[in-house]
């Protein structure tokens, strides 16, 4: 107990003197994870309401893919990621391992599932002529697809809470394939793992405390917009 | 069409954050990959010295500290520059395999012998590392162990050999395959003896319940060399930057901060410095 | 463009799914400015036929033509669509408020702001929501919610307004304060219409024409009343409300009328056929005229059947009747020619009818289907 208080008054201290070496590594976490979300929230939603909308042989194959891939441990994929991205491996000459961009690739593999699987049942949840009622009102696929995401707001928007949570809390790929080094590929749940295997328990319960809040703060501003009062 | 306007703002966004990402990694003949172990990185050693090789030349290093094994089997595969590790036999193997065109000594520190000051093994007062282990051993005294091919790992493994206990599997003995750090504190909870290096003992000190039994052993050094990973054999080796880092770290400078490093913290220094010794 | 030729035509339609032939309309048209209704059992292919209309179900065979244009690629799918709107059982609002769902066809167009307040208030206040303006579409109760739809629909001003049963899903009181409004509406802006019902009445109230509609056929098309009193076929006579419908021998014949032989007894009817044809009979309950057993004149009514009364059941403003003369008979009466003449189940009644009134179907054989 009194480590959790050793740790929030660190935590405290560190923020209110903008120490410099943990800004760096909040804002790293908050670029890449953030990144990482997007992309997936990009894939995701298109592809889960590509599969939402269509029909053809093999779909229910690749939405059990899909749903398999919800639950895909994040250091598999790290692993395969650094095999891949491996000097000597085939996409050694893109040269980005151990850099921040492999740790974007590895939790955007790891959050597109997800972002998908939830798309896909989102999607399928809405009422099944509410597609043919928007093409009735003469959109065309873009403005229908457009009006079908507004409908199902709530569930796609749990569906980016649940990626963006994934990926900020992920340490086993992240470390892999970012190389944890200083000032460059360190995030917070990187660090975390540091401080706690060299014993700095106040400074890792600090940096815990800093992502919590940091989880708390990204997933407030997007329960706002999903929790957004309708009209009276 | 207002959804296709929000899909080219998102992808120029992720763009620019990749791109963002990416500064610092992409001069990559400027860029040295060094692997070391995961106690070397956390005694704060590098984070000293690394800036100012940085600095001087205008390289990029990026140290990967990980278990012994591993920086081992990646010098093995070519996927870093170069080594700053502390297995000497796995090490020696390493080179005799071809792996490694130089190996040079950096600096030296202990593995001390801890454990709970009750002293169930009576082992206070033994000065041979080997008599130890065996006292420990007959009295089925708990050891925790790293068990993770790391060189303290594999430091603790040549004692036993050397005592020819083969420990594995029985009930006094545990395995944690964690790093130093965690082990010791885990040590410290269970009231057992563990190996550790110097360093990671010294950081960690006041905040564990053990006591010190064995120090300053000629069976309990601690070697750390640099070695350079062959680029005849990973052509993708930077090896001029390696050679730069490796010529740095046993040059005076480097040495000299060595020397004192951890003497104001902690009240002895870590290191020993070892260059050009013998 | 004149307002003989159709707005919208079909020829040889043909939807198949997984092998059967769900719907075949070899010719239909709809004209501008006329409120068709397609009348038929659950099944029967209405919904099908209105989304193909539309444009909304996929991949059928055949042509449909469109202000005399033939709709076949997808630049002119789309063009149709823009003109013509569908308004579903379910009102299918958006969770956003009224206003926002009735501005939404607006919005897809690209229809300016000042444009769209002054659209949207009056589609408002032609269903008579306006009150409603800001409340979230989720909150508002079934009636309402189906005046949203139909005002979204209206907002678009489409050349053709289709409606699939909009008011299946309602209570009665509902649904009669919606028809009389949807009626003024469609009056009043004078918009082409076909609607889906399975409800007769309804088709008949609202309706300039008739078609109905049998296992994805059309099998007959008319205005209601031809429809309804001249049934081509049994289903379309038992489907439009002709209630008593009976089978016999034709076993007389004088100038113009026929002598059936149903169950034993005699009826006149007017009609054509040969002798030893099996007919149908259709009477439509309101022309079969109830007295007590003391009939004062029965002039002109040539069938006069005494029998006794098995079943009342009361049926909107009337009472339904149901006699047994040797053959069941359907009656309505209002309440009060029930108090006056005291009928009770179980007692005896003489049942008439006129000879003209009855429309006399050939069994197991049906005319072609006479487009207007």
């Amino acid at each position: 107990m009194e480590l959790i208080w050793e740790g929030l008054k660190k935590a405290f201290f560190l923020l209110i003197t903008l120490d410099p070496e943990v800004l760096n590594i909040t804002f790293l976490s908050l670029k890449v994870s953030g990144t990482a979300t997007l992309i997936s929230l990009l894939l995701g939603i298109t592809l889960g309401t590509g599969l939402a909308l269509s029909e053809f042989a093999g779909r229910r194959f690749l939405v059990s893919l899909v749903n398999t891939g919800m639950g895909l441990p994040p250091v598999v994929v790290g692993l395969f990621v650094t095999i891949l991205l491996w000097r000597n491996g085939p996409f050694g000459f893109l040269e980005i391992l151990y850099t921040p961009t492999a740790i974007i690739i590895a939790q955007a593999i790891i959050a597109t599932p997800i972002v998908t699987g939830i798309t896909l049942a989102a999607m399928q949840a809405l009422p099944k002529n509410l597609r043919l009622q928007i093409l009735a009102l003469g959109a065309n696929r873009l403005q229908m697809i457009w009006f079908l995401i507004k409908e199902a707001k709530i569930p796609l928007l749990a569906g980016a809470m649940a990626g963006f949570g994934g990926v900020i809390s992920e340490v086993g790929a992240s470390i892999m394939v970012g190389g944890n080094i200083k000032g460059y590929s360190r995030v917070l749940t990187t660090a975390t793992v540091m401080e706690t295997s060299k014993g700095n328990f106040d400074l890792a319960m600090a940096l815990s405390i800093i992502l919590l809040l940091l989880a708390y703060l990204i997933n407030t501003i997007l329960t706002q917009i999903q929790q957004r009062e309708r009209p009276r | 069409m207002q959804l296709l306007k929000k899909k080219i703002w998102l992808m120029a966004l992720i763009l620019a954050f990749f791109l963002n990402s990416q500064i610092g990694g992409w001069a990559q003949n400027k860029t040295i990959i060094l692997a070391t172990t995961t106690s070397t990185q956390d005694s704060g050693l590098l984070d000293v010295l690394i800036p100012i090789f940085e600095k001087k030349t205008g390289y990029f290093i990026k140290t990967i500290a990980v278990g012994s094994g591993q920086a081992l089997a990646l010098g093995k595969r070519g996927e870093v520059d170069l080594l700053l590790v502390h297995s000497p036999k796995e090490e020696k193997e390493f080179m005799s395999d071809g792996y490694g065109i130089s190996r040079r000594a950096v600096m030296v520190n202990d593995f001390l012998l801890v454990g709970p000051a009750e002293d169930p093994a009576k082992i206070k007062g033994t000065k041979e590392a080997i008599n130890a282990f065996l006292k420990i051993s007959a009295s089925s005294s708990l050891f925790i162990s790293r068990g993770d091919n790391s060189g303290t790992h594999t430091q603790e493994l040549s004692i036993w050999e050397a005592a020819k206990i083969n420990p594995e599997g029985q009930r006094w003995y545990q395995q944690t395959g964690l790093g130093m750090g965690q082990t010791l504190t885990i040590a410290s909870e269970k009231r057992g003896y563990t190996l550790t290096d110097q360093g990671t003992y010294m950081a960690l000190r006041k905040n564990l319940n053990l006591e010190v039994f064995l120090a300053r052993n000629k069976d309990l050094r601690n070697y750390y060399h640099v070695i350079l990973v062959n680029p005849k054999r990973w052509p993708k080796v930077n090896d001029k930057g390696a050679r730069a880092l490796a010529d740095f770290l046993v040059g005076k400078e480097a040495q000299e901060i060595i020397r004192t490093f951890g003497l104001r913290q902690f009240g002895s220094p870590l290191f020993l410095p070892m260059a050009n010794q013998k | 463009m004149d307002n003989s030729s159709p707005l919208l035509e079909v020829r040889n339609l043909l939807l198949k799914r997984a092998d059967t032939t769900v719907l075949h309309v070899p010719d239909f048209s709809v004209f501008r400015g006329e409120i068709l209704s397609l009348l038929g059992p659950n099944g029967a292919g209405k919904t099908t036929l209105l989304q193909a209309l539309a444009f909304l179900t996929p991949y059928f065979q055949g042509e449909i033509i469109f202000q005399g244009q033939k709709i076949n690629s997808s630049k002119s799918i789309f063009a149709l669509r823009r003109r013509v709107t569908m308004v579903f059982q379910d009102p299918l609002l958006f969770d956003a408020s009224v206003y926002d769902n009735v501005a939404s066809g607006l919005k897809i167009r690209g229809l300016k702001k000042k444009e769209i307040q002054q659209i949207v208030s009056q589609n408002l206040e032609r269903f008579g929501i306006s009150h409603l303006a800001q409340r979230s579409a989720r909150k508002i109760s079934a009636g309402e919610a189906q005046r949203v739809a139909l005002a979204r629909a209206c907002a678009i001003q489409p050349e053709i307004l289709l409606l699939d049963e909009p008011f299946a899903k309602l209570d009665q009181p509902t649904r009669d304060s919606l028809l009389a409004d949807l009626e003024s509406v469609l009056r009043q802006m004078k918009t082409t219409t076909v609607m889906a019902t399975h409800d007769r009445w309804e088709a008949l109230r609202l309706s300039d024409r008739l078609a109905v509609m049998s296992s994805g056929q059309i099998l007959q098309v008319g205005p209601p009343e031809e429809v309804m009193n001249k049934p081509l076929d049994e289903f379309v006579a038992a489907f439009v409300g002709v209630e008593s419908i009976l089978t016999g021998k034709v076993i007389g014949k004088e100038k113009g009328s026929i002598i059936v032989d149903v169950s034993g007894r005699t009826v006149e009817a007017i009609g054509e056929m040969d002798l030893g044809e099996t007919v149908a009979l259709c009477i439509r309950p309101e022309n079969v005229t109830l007295t007590d057993l003391h009939p004062p004149e029965l002039s002109s009514a040539r069938n006069v059947f005494p029998g006794r009364i098995v079943k009342i059941s009361p049926f909107g403003l009337f009472y339904r009747i149901q006699l047994d003369c040797g053959f069941l008979l359907i009656s309505y009466i209002t309440a009060h020619s029930l108090e006056k003449l005291k009928l009770e189940e179980g007692l005896e009644a003489v049942a008439s009818f006129k000879a003209t009134s009855i429309h006399v179907v050939r069994k197991k054989e049906k005319l072609t289907v006479q487009a207007r």
